[in-house]
């Protein structure tokens, strides 16, 4: 087990070219040993390289790995004790599941207790000690993804398992499980677990803590409830969450926020800040309704009014703008223009699309 | 112009795929094929598009046999879960391919593609490859070339299930206006589901399939606030409603020996004996006066957070409507909103309900 650090770490595919295009900007970051982990981005952000790079299959064109304050950037793949489970099951389809669980132990020359302890406990907590003595062929998708990751387990000195995608190929009813058997494994064995996805469910529901990835850049790295409440980017109040966060471009006037007609208060000093690029946020379900104007409240239209079970999503209209606002189900709406209370507190303000804090 | 499956049965092996299916079908509406997998919804929609067999059963289209009618004859246009498209032809080509088909004039073709590939949002991406196209893009293609087609009957099986996440958000409304917007009173929609999220948003008529066998249809409010029965109940709610075995003693519900409470009014005169509780997750709050459970695991899903919690073997899902940390093995209060509480008997069939029953 390890701490991983990167430091100025970066990549292109191709340095000879004049101004080389980076699949991976110059970042610095530390994944913290026993951490569980997601690199979450859409398809050609960077995730995969990132990846690559951690396992050792790509050396990185600029900047330092070190794994326990060792540097191990030129270091190769087998040497670095990583362990990777991909989108597919890997097994080996002629094996038993005890075979295909202890293979990484006999090519390490492990004795044969030594293996079959650290098998059957293995096997235990996938749940597949009744599985041992079967072809691992004959098993479901989602045993043989148990067993990748058992490959994995059984090893003690693993610095991380690296997963690309791994409930890919699973039933949607398999992946809960297996989502909370793999947040078992993390908090038993506190093996550092590293999670790509695409998908902002999967990795919020798994991570501790979310890298956003977005064409080549780390865009925000933080616990989930944080990249909700504080996305740092625009680009993070669209991915994460649904409906995506409201957003409008606005102007400063006497320390106030100006969104066409309306003034909204800010928990922030606004002197400083220069309004030509500047727009603010609110998530749906912060936003309040009311009958009565009140501080930061807005006089809106109701234009649609969507029932989707477990709560009803407004669409309201106010000068060229359109919010939406998530209630619950049995809240009554009075008018079809009410007031919008958008607290000071639950404002987010961007400047170039990037956070002010 | 009506639409009628009569009995429809299709048992190939052990299982039902379609068992007794009776359904009446009307013009201009949207009706919104809710079930998991295997339930029978593509299996009804191939069977109407001609695509299956039956081993019983009849369909009716505007009051004639439709089963002595050859595939390629019946008025249907289907969209596929996968993205199905010409890889040889480009984006213009195939949508224009059904129509080049009815040997259509060239001029005529070409104002009816520009239609479609205005209304799908595809403009400028006419001759560009289907191989250089997202996903989502390639789905837009295969739904513009069921939209020439003019046809009488569209089926889309589930057309949104494999794009990613939050592309399948942006579509879900996108696509909902574009086939919503060109139903005539001279066409018919079913869109097949698995996601009771997409059927409310759809809001047509909902029908319901489990193992091939219709549970219940209406519309989606109806069918979502009363459903006949538990089954109906899980398919229609993502997290599935709380179904928890109880009793009902000297006036009181009682869960377990801690968790009890009082019968709330709209059950009214209820016997004593055991039956199933049924309470929603978004009808549940954390609140310090409640009653506690340990958490299992905290899910979250969009902006959602789905915390599964239990107290001994009471398993209980509580939504909240926002995303927040919790930790696993933590303990919480929570409490019930009793005025939302569904009854149901032994066999799961609806007794109460919080909403008026027709």
């Amino acid at each position: 087990m390890a701490k991983i650090e990167f430091i100025n770490v970066g990549h292109s595919y191709d340095l000879s070219a004049k101004n080389p295009v980076y699949a991976l900007e110059p970042f610095s970051l530390s994944w913290e040993n026993g951490g569980r982990y997601a690199l979450l981005g859409p398809s050609g952000c960077g995730k995969t390289t990132m990846l690559n790079i951690m396992s050792g299959l790509v050396t990185p064109s600029e900047g330092n790995v070190f794994f326990n304050d060792q540097n191990i950037t030129s270091v190769k793949t087998q040497q670095r004790n990583i362990a990777q489970v991909f989108q597919f099951p890997v097994i080996y389809n002629t094996m038993s599941v005890y075979d295909n669980l202890a293979f990484p132990l006999k090519c390490r020359n492990f004795n044969e207790s030594q293996i079959r302890t650290k098998v059957n406990e293995v096997a235990e907590i996938l749940n597949l000690s009744s599985f041992l003595d079967m072809g691992a062929k004959g098993l479901t998708a989602d045993q043989k993804q148990l067993i990748s990751l058992g490959r994995g387990l059984v090893r003690e000195d693993v610095a991380a398992i690296l997963m690309d995608e791994p409930l890919t190929v699973i039933d949607p009813d398999l992946k809960f499980k297996l989502r909370r058997k793999l947040k078992e494994i993390n908090s038993k064995y506190k093996t550092t677990l590293i999670y790509v996805t695409h998908d902002q469910n999967e990795a919020m529901t798994f991570a501790e803590k979310i890298i956003v990835m977005d064409s080549g850049q780390i865009v925000q790295s933080g616990a989930p409830q944080e990249l909700f409440e504080r996305p740092s980017t625009s680009f993070v109040a669209y991915f994460i969450g649904t409906p995506a966060m409201n957003i409008y471009r606005c102007s400063i006037d006497n320390n106030e926020l100006v969104l066409g007609r309306c003034k909204l208060k800010i928990d922030k000093n606004l002197d400083q800040i220069k309004s030509e690029q500047l727009k603010v946020g609110i998530r749906s379900e912060f936003i309040e309704l009311s009958d009565k104007p009140q501080e930061n409240s807005i006089l809106v239209k109701i234009k649609t009014n969507e029932d989707f079970g477990n709560y009803i999503l407004l669409t309201c209209e106010f000068d060229d703008f359109e919010i939406k606002v998530k209630i619950k189900r049995d809240q009554s709406i009075s008018s079809e223009t009410p007031y919008l209370i958008l607290p000071k507190s639950r404002l987010c303000l961007y400047e170039n699309e990037k956070l002010i804090n | 112009m009506k639409l009628v499956t009569d009995n429809l049965t299709f048992k190939p092996e052990k299982e039902y795929f379609l068992n007794k299916v009776s359904l009446e079908f009307e013009a201009g509406k949207l009706y919104t094929l809710l079930g998991r997998t295997l339930s029978g919804k593509t299996s009804l929609l191939k069977t109407i598009a001609g695509l299956q067999p039956i081993d019983t059963g009849n369909i009716i289209f505007e009051e004639k046999d439709f089963s002595s009618i050859p595939v390629w004859k019946r008025n249907v246009a289907m969209v596929y879960q996968q993205f199905i498209n010409y890889p040889h032809l480009n984006v213009f080509d195939n949508i224009a391919f059904p129509l080049k088909q009815r040997k259509m004039k060239t001029s005529d073709i070409e104002n009816e593609v520009s239609v479609a590939i205005h209304k799908v949002g595809l403009l400028g991406f006419e001759k560009r490859k289907i191989q250089e196209l997202s996903g989502g893009q390639q789905q837009r293609v295969a739904l513009a070339r069921s939209l020439v087609k003019k046809a009488k009957i569209l089926l889309l099986d589930e057309p949104l299930v494999n794009l990613d996440y939050k592309l399948r958000e942006d579509l879900r409304n996108e696509f909902k206006n574009i086939i919503t917007s060109d139903l005539s009173a001279n066409s018919i929609l079913l869109y097949a589901s698995t996601d009771p999220l997409e059927a409310m948003q759809l809001n047509g008529d909902i029908i319901v399939l489990d193992e091939g066998e219709i549970l219940q249809s209406g519309t989606a409010k109806d069918v979502f606030e009363n459903p006949t029965n538990i089954k109906v109940s899980e398919i229609t709610n993502d997290p599935a409603m709380n179904i928890l075995k109880g009793s009902i003693d000297s006036n009181k519900i009682i869960l377990n020996e801690n968790v009890q409470f009082k019968i709330p009014k709209h059950v009214k005169n209820i016997q004593a004996g055991t039956y199933h509780f049924g309470i929603r997750a978004s009808d549940m709050i954390l609140d310090d006066k409640g009653f506690d459970f340990n958490i299992d695991i905290a899910e979250i899903s969009g902006s959602e957070t789905f915390l599964h919690l239990h107290q001994n073997v009471l398993n209980i899902v509580l939504l909240i409507e926002e995303v927040r940390n919790f930790n696993e093995n933590d303990k919480v209060k929570i409490n019930f909103n009793l005025e939302k509480l569904y009854v149901f008997d032994g066999k799961g069939d609806l007794l109460f309900s919080p909403f008026k029953m027709n």
